[in-house]
């Protein structure tokens, strides 16, 4: 396959960028997306050029690491995470726009690398259990019904990727924050922080300079990994039941 | 949003269902529109009751504009930097949100106007005889034209906003999603075409005052 690509190059985060067009030749249909841009950086680096920067890690799907807007999609055209896209959903001759993660509280890095620790605050300010660390509990010490289970786990298949929010048409954080917040606050150990998680994380998002959800739905449809729209609607429930409950303090 | 937008909704099908009264003719129509002034009698003194809806109204049209105002500028500030690659994006009714709602707050000052002030009547406004100003503001092409537009616009406000609504206080779920989408759907159809009722009656003379 050849394609001709228009990626958006950035020094740093203080430079202007602008989008650059590269022929890309010899693609094989069964590659990934981020081999593609190994092929393309490969001759960059050996023309003496600067490689093109992305995010990548794991390239099996589940760390979160990869992003990319292409051709306006948040991880491509396929509902998968970009190192998990491959060429064959492209056709030989295409032009493929790729651009970083656009939002106000994800700041370029450089080309298409954007800094995503709003996301690691808003986990740091609840997204965890306060419990005793050291060696794992018993399974069985806490009993968990099989449909609160499977809830947990819908919601705990956020990678924390990020494409919600490059998704949403208003920069918002919602899914992300909603996915983390269900996903404890279901669960029994989850519950003795449920009201102080939903309302410190909220706050903490509002605090980044996300956007404010409009129920678009882009970002359930963006998501890699298919949380539903549903898990902002309880994550509403849960902030409404804890700004009541503190009020009742 | 949803608090001010659902009074709002409510006060919409009350009102809606109230004009369909211009079909069972004027005499029925006026004394409907004398009892709006009256509901409430003895407990309430004249027009109480319609000054009380007017207050609770006017508050749910502010807070949803100033909400509104707050939500767009906080969305505009949180992508400073737009894609290069545009794509369409959600439905019709979510991406008309803004300017619909925009479109139909000038309406409402056009409909209140016209209608409770006479200001901007077509021909000779007569308090009291909300019959005849409804048929002579219906007889003109623009009068029609501005209606039914923002009767439109109303209905695709009402599709993605009731819906909203649902899931801003947290009552959707995964079961309930489609009876909530359904639920907006026929809201939005039903006001839609009762509001557009009364224009298409006077426009094809079924409501007139000869």
């Amino acid at each position: 396959m050849k394609l001709t690509l228009r990626v958006w190059r950035q020094k740093n985060a203080r430079a202007d960028g602008a989008m650059a067009t590269y022929e890309v030749d010899g693609v094989s249909p069964d590659m990934s997306f981020l081999e593609m841009l190994d092929v393309l950086n490969e001759r960059l680096a050996l023309d003496g050029e600067d490689p093109v920067a992305f995010d990548h890690d794991c390239r099996e799907g589940i760390c979160g690491a990869c992003s990319l807007v292409i051709n306006g999609d948040a991880h491509g055209p396929e509902r998968t995470t970009t190192c998990q896209l491959h060429m064959r959903s492209f056709r030989d001759g295409d032009t493929i726009d790729v651009e970083p993660w656009r939002a106000a509280a994800f700041p370029v890095v450089k080309d298409l690398v954007v800094d995503r620790s709003a996301l690691d605050r808003i986990i740091q300010a609840g997204g965890y259990v306060t419990a005793p660390t050291g060696s794992a509990p018993e399974a069985h010490a806490t009993p968990v019904p099989k449909p609160v289970a499977d809830q947990a786990f819908e919601h705990a298949e956020c990678i924390g990727c990020g494409a919600c929010v490059a998704a949403c048409p208003n920069g918002a954080a919602m899914l992300f924050t909603s996915a983390k917040v269900n996903h404890l606050n279901v669960l029994p150990q989850g519950a003795p922080e449920r009201e102080t998680r939903v309302l410190d994380m909220v706050a903490q998002m509002d605090g980044e300079g996300f956007g404010g959800c409009t129920l678009t739905g882009e970002c359930a449809t963006a998501c890699p990994k298919g949380i539903p729209l549903t898990s902002i609607t309880r994550m509403n429930r849960e902030w409404l039941r804890a700004t009541r409950k503190a009020s009742d303090r | 949003m949803a608090v001010s937008g659902l009074v709002m909704l409510l006060y919409l099908v009350v009102h809606m269902i109230g004009n369909l009264e211009i079909y069972f003719g004027a005499g029925e129509f006026n004394a409907y529109a004398h009892w709006l002034r009256t509901v409430g009698e003895p407990f309430m003194h004249d027009e109480w009751t319609l000054w009380l809806v007017r207050v609770v109204l006017v508050a749910a049209v502010v807070a949803h504009a100033v909400s509104a105002y707050q939500l767009s500028r906080r969305d505009i500030r949180a992508r400073p930097t737009p894609y290069v690659h545009r794509r369409r994006r959600a439905s019709y009714a979510t991406r008309t949100m803004r300017w619909g709602g925009i479109i139909l707050g000038l309406f409402v000052v056009w409909h209140l106007l016209d209608l409770t002030t006479g200001t901007v009547h077509a021909g000779g406004f007569q308090p009291g005889h909300p019959y005849q100003n409804v048929v002579d503001t219906f007889s003109t092409w623009y009068g029609d034209v501005v209606y039914i537009v923002a009767m439109l616009a109303l209905g695709l406000h009402v599709r993605h906003g009731f819906w909203s609504a649902a899931q801003t206080l947290g009552v959707g779920s995964g079961a309930r999603d489609r009876a909530l989408k359904t639920v907006a759907d026929v809201l939005a159809l039903l006001l839609t075409a009762g509001f557009i009722a009364v224009p298409v009656g006077v426009m094809t003379g079924v409501v007139s005052w000869r």
